[in-house]
């Protein structure tokens, strides 16, 4: 397992703020129904097993892990779609980047078609995209990949509701307690404010948080348009008096 | 005024999806060839590894009493002595040969997941007392919304489980037996229930 450069706090986690998140019973996004706890989650303070993670390195990436249009193309081919590159930081609530932080990306194709069992989508495959890459942060937290931008599509909730276009992030923190799962969206698509699971988010700031900016400066030219989209991650308290004994 | 604390906040969560396994267990979604073949967080434990070997599997159970079968579950857990294999792990060295990290989607079949681990140690609390052994389970999902904490005990630590401060310290205390595996044909099963009389009892942590 990997070591570790940047520490800035070893105490507990900042408390997450759960009016900030999701709720769990989202009706207008109709799978929550069955699937959310009813009862109060019940509040644990850290111990060391929300405090540690586990930690990658960066000997489990393969050359083209990151990079979608080809990681799943035949030799020579690449992945048809809008080639855009994602570029960001994973940073804690204190802005610190955060480096080995392993990032997991899921997506559907230009089409808006998952290559996946239980799509069944109209929209084609493409046989040179996959769909799955993953990442490590550096040393400051950054990250990047290379992907087509994914199609909006259908899905069945209410009887005309689609999804706008989105890359599914996964991350590992520091710690356990850090664990989250999340999208990203584009700026300027008009699909965001009229989708169901955009909207279990409380706030709109908070959905703000969920959109990649066009950034213009890291576009490639002729090549790849980019996108900025960092991540944050809760934050850690500093203080060295932290559960001190009495007396100590 | 007083000075900004200038803190960023948390992105929000969302839905894993039913599509979590393209990215989290590509090989699991027929994804052939991805990361040589090999879903990571499968493999826990070395023939080096510690501790005594369990196998452990539930399902993860909604509200009308189906079994999720696009569900991703993942483990955190300690070593056969009490220490986590993380650099974040600040009070000694974890067994080498054991992750303490699985992960495993329930099965389209049968909606059970299932890990090859080995039985941890037991943990303090930051005020000392000594936990009961147990596993943290996290569980993702079309419609979850935020990932999902909870904690797996052993239905063979009666002593220990008795005197576990999160356990002893649940308001409802009939609802610990949520979080008590069973042991079936020496396989340890812990079944997961989202809603219902028998909700499991989940974390914020």
């Amino acid at each position: 397992m990997a070591s570790r450069k940047n520490s800035p706090a070893n105490g507990a986690f900042f408390a997450r703020d759960t009016s900030w998140h999701p709720p769990a019973y989202t009706p207008r996004y109709k799978s929550t129904v069955a699937r959310s706890p009813k009862l109060a989650l019940v509040s644990l303070s850290n111990s060391p097993g929300e405090l540690t993670g586990p930690a990658f390195g960066h000997e489990i990436l393969g050359d083209s892990d990151n990079d979608l249009v080809h990681n799943y193309a035949r030799p020579g081919a690449s992945a048809i779609g809008e080639r855009i590159v994602v570029q960001g930081r994973v940073l804690d609530e204190r802005g610190v980047g955060i480096d080995g932080v392993l990032l997991e990306f899921w997506q559907a194709n230009a089409g808006g078609r998952y290559r996946h069992a239980k799509d069944g989508y109209l929209a084609p495959l493409d046989p040179n995209f996959g769909g799955c890459g993953r990442t490590i942060t550096s040393d400051d937290g950054s990250y990047e990949l290379l992907t087509v931008k994914p199609g909006p599509y259908p899905w069945p909730n209410g009887p005309n509701d689609w999804r706008p276009s989105h890359i599914h992030f996964s991350v590992f923190g520091r710690g356990f307690a850090q664990r989250l799962v999340t999208q990203m969206y584009f700026q300027g698509d008009p699909l965001i404010p009229l989708c169901p699971i955009v909207a279990t988010i409380p706030s709109r700031e908070a959905v703000d948080g969920l959109v990649a900016a066009l950034d213009m400066s890291n576009t490639i030219p002729m090549d790849a348009i980019c996108y900025k989209f960092d991540i944050v991650l809760r934050g850690r308290r500093s203080t060295m008096f932290e559960n001190r004994l009495e007396g100590n | 005024m007083a000075q900004q604390l200038n803190r960023l906040r948390e992105s929000a969560s969302q839905t894993a999806g039913p599509y979590v396994h393209i990215g989290c267990v590509p090989s699991f979604a027929g994804l052939q060839g991805m990361y040589d073949g090999i879903d990571l967080g499968r493999d826990m434990v070395n023939d080096s590894a510690k501790g005594r070997r369990i196998s452990l599997r539930g399902c993860v159970i909604d509200g009308t009493g189906a079994r999720l079968r696009d569900a991703m579950v993942e483990i955190w857990q300690a070593d056969h002595s009490g220490y986590f294999n993380s650099p974040s792990e600040t009070r000694g060295d974890a067994d080498p040969n054991f992750t303490g990290w699985g992960r495993s989607a329930t099965a389209a079949s049968t909606g059970e997941f299932r890990f090859h681990t080995i039985k941890p140690g037991r943990v303090p609390r930051p005020d000392g007392r000594l936990q009961a052994p147990y596993i943290h389970f996290w569980i993702v999902a079309r419609g979850i919304n935020l990932g999902l904490h909870t904690r797996m005990y052993f239905p063979d630590e009666i002593e220990a489980n008795s005197e576990d401060p999160v356990l002893q310290g649940l308001e409802h205390s009939h609802r610990a037996e949520t979080l008590v595996a069973s042991l079936q044909d020496g396989e340890y099963v812990f079944d997961i229930r989202l809603q219902g009389q028998r909700e499991t009892v989940f974390f914020d942590v």
